[in-house]
């Protein structure tokens, strides 16, 4: 008999004969050799009980919704990939790079400390062993991405949209460093991307904004980002994720330098059969540092939430104030939520907190706003809205509030519909 | 305007607990009719089973406004048929807007009853105007729908949504409880300027001190379920003055 096929394995040995795959080749060989190992996770992983991703394979296809790019008519550096290539025609590559450091295909030496660097690094605490397959087969597959750094005290005058089109089940790359004191927006959307993978150093002083919309994801996406936050630095980030059948967003972030600021807020909307997974891991290794996890869960239909949220406080990391709440509103019997809040404290001066909750809305609301003349549906959307503005309101820019408060209104619009 | 005739209720989810047993009410356009009654008589879920709220089942009877069967519709369309319920606890709604909701409420009304929708300069002026009447700060119109506002403030609230919305028929359930007298009066007011010859009020009340100021045409007891006794604004002096039992006894 046959050996049983691996068609990961078949996919890598494809693509390493390929021009793409030659920049980081060792890192590449090392991410997958991590995959292989244990192949991909199954219900009795620890981080996995919820989202089921054995059947997930090379030729998962890519399908995109009919819902607009949510951020279309913001002025930005735009990357557009299409089939996991940059389509420089349609891109800003040249404009960035009279304000930034971005890096040619063999790299940039400020590279050094970021591309690997952070991924490589041992998982924190208790979950050395946690898999993290989709990571590694992104650094071992990517064909394509974005590598720049944003210059000491330079403020970038307009975000970096990172925009994924096609059909292919492309992986791209993304690596930044903002450096002491600069500060950046990065902006990310489209279906045309199986896997995205992101390593960010954002250094002292520095603030980096980063903001995703998976409006368009009508099959998979699974995301993986790490961020590395220096002293007296902000780091924010926020995902829109809407209907996706299978989304697994993984962000982890270390608080490396004291008095530094992480901050991870969702929205996330659910309809169909649709399962969509925010997992975060947050380890604070500095002193005085805060951290804040705000994930709010609309699920309709039959569609499941997952979230599974760590805050890891090493001992050193004194006067650590860490937060962290995921709530959820069912607008039907068939809807879940799955919550898996976790504290790993070794420091004993630290204020860290953790809720969650499951309902459906409020009745006593809804009826007020319908005994005032609005009708059902319109009173559900203004309550939805409502539940999830605490998570938007933690996008720092307002005009990019508004972009995904739009974003929300219709989705609910369209559920209203029919 | 409100006709009322043997309504029946029950809970929805225990049918053993039938709370309204033959209700029978007409409220004439231009009058204030009052329900006084003793705790547990039925008087709220008479205002509840009006204005639609989910929990109960009628069983018998019906109701209708300007001649229209108001029990088979929505809240929503109820309140665009021209009823408003003023809630004796106006319900805190976090992340909604008190400027949105009004707006929102108002033109919802306006385009069920296919009239234009109104827009936006010409609400604020509405909106401010009807404000300063009731001593309600820009700031309160800023905040939240009921977040944060005192008793008194609620209450306010509430008058001013009726006074933007102008309904035919105000159901007033136990708007002085929580009232200073000082809110009351503020209160009180904003309802009197509202009497008009084409509207109608139901004023449910424990207590006489609210008629006081709002001068009731009618005042009905209301208890076990059933209006007992109809009369002029007299039957509410002589409740004050020698409580219910007297009442109910010669009921009996």
């Amino acid at each position: 008999m046959d050996a049983p096929t691996n068609p990961w394995r078949d996919a890598f040995e494809a693509f390493k004969a390929s021009d793409a795959a030659q920049m980081g080749a060792s890192a590449r060989d090392a991410a997958f050799a991590r995959f292989d190992a244990h192949g991909m996770p199954s219900k009795r992983d620890e981080y996995w009980k919820y989202t089921p991703v054995r059947d997930v394979t090379p030729e998962t296809p890519v399908p995109a919704n009919n819902a607009a790019d949510a951020f279309a008519d913001v002025d930005a550096y735009r990357f557009v990939f299409v089939d996991g290539h940059l389509d420089a025609a349609r891109s800003d590559r040249d404009a960035l790079a009279k304000v930034a450091d971005v890096a040619g295909e063999k790299g940039a030496p400020w590279m050094d400390g970021v591309f690997n660097a952070l991924q490589a690094k041992p998982i924190i605490g208790a979950q050395q062993q946690v898999e993290r397959p989709f990571a590694d087969l992104n650094l071992a597959l990517f064909s394509d991405g974005l590598a720049v750094r944003i210059p000491a005290g330079a403020a970038l005058d307009k975000p970096i949209h990172l925009r994924y089109e096609g059909n292919r089940p492309a992986h791209l790359r993304l690596e930044m460093l903002v450096e002491k004191g600069a500060s950046a927006t990065l902006l990310e959307s489209g279906a045309g991307a199986l896997t995205t993978g992101a390593e960010v150093v954002v250094e002292d002083g520095a603030t980096l904004n980063h903001l995703r919309a998976q409006t368009e994801v009508a099959d998979k996406q699974f995301t993986a980002l790490y961020a590395k936050i220096g002293a007296e630095a902000q780091f924010k980030t926020f995902t829109l994720a809407a209907d996706g059948a299978l989304i697994r967003n993984e962000t982890q972030i270390t608080m490396a330098g004291e008095n530094g600021n992480g901050h991870i807020a969702a929205g996330v909307m659910g309809r169909g059969k649709a399962l969509i997974d925010n997992t975060v891991y947050i380890s604070h290794e500095a002193a005085h540092c805060e951290s804040r996890q705000v994930v709010k869960n609309v699920m309709d239909d039959e569609s499941k939430a997952v979230f599974q949220g760590k805050i890891y406080v090493k001992k050193d990391a004194q006067k650590t104030d860490g937060y962290q709440i995921s709530q959820s509103v069912l607008l039907s019997e068939g809807a879940e939520f799955n919550a898996k809040p976790e504290l790993e404290i070794y420091a004993d001066d630290v204020m860290c907190s953790h809720g969650s909750t499951t309902g459906a809305l409020d009745e006593t609301a809804l009826f007020y706003l319908r005994s005032r003349g609005v009708p059902l549906k319109e009173a559900e959307a203004m309550l939805v809205a409502a539940f999830v503005d605490e998570a938007i309101l933690e996008i720092a820019d307002e005009g990019l509030q508004n972009i995904i408060r739009k974003a929300v209104d219709a989705w609910m619009a369209e559920r209203a519909a029919g | 305007m409100l006709k009322i005739e043997n309504l029946h209720c029950q809970l929805e989810d225990d049918a053993d607990t039938k709370i309204l047993k033959g209700v029978d009410l007409k409220v004439e356009a231009g009058k204030v009719h009052a329900i006084m009654g003793p705790n547990g008589s039925g008087k709220s879920t008479l205002s509840y089973v009006l204005s639609g709220r989910d929990g109960y089942e009628v069983t018998d009877g019906s109701a209708t406004l300007l001649g229209e069967d108001i029990l088979d519709m929505e809240p929503d369309e109820r309140a665009a048929a021209g009823l408003f319920l003023a809630f004796q606890y106006p319900v805190e709604i976090p992340g909604v807007g008190n400027m949105i909701f009004l707006r929102t409420a108002l033109n919802a009304q306006r385009k069920a009853r296919g009239e234009e929708e109104m827009g936006a300069p010409e609400f604020l002026k509405l909106v401010r105007e009807k404000a300063k009447e009731l001593d309600i700060s820009p700031d309160m119109m800023k905040r939240p729908v009921n977040v944060g506002f005192s008793g008194g403030e609620k209450k306010r609230n509430e008058i001013l949504q009726m006074s933007l919305l102008q309904p035919k028929l105000c159901i007033l359930d136990e708007t002085d409880s929580g009232l200073d007298v000082d809110a009351m009066k503020l209160v009180s007011k904003g309802v009197n300027a509202l009497r008009d010859e084409g509207r109608g009020f139901l004023v449910i009340t424990h207590y006489q001190r609210l008629l006081d100021h709002i001068k009731p045409d009618v005042v009905h007891i209301m208890a076990a379920g059933r209006i007992v006794q109809t009369g002029g604004p007299e039957l509410a002096l002589e409740v004050e003055k020698n409580g219910y039992a007297d009442i109910l006894g010669a009921a009996a």
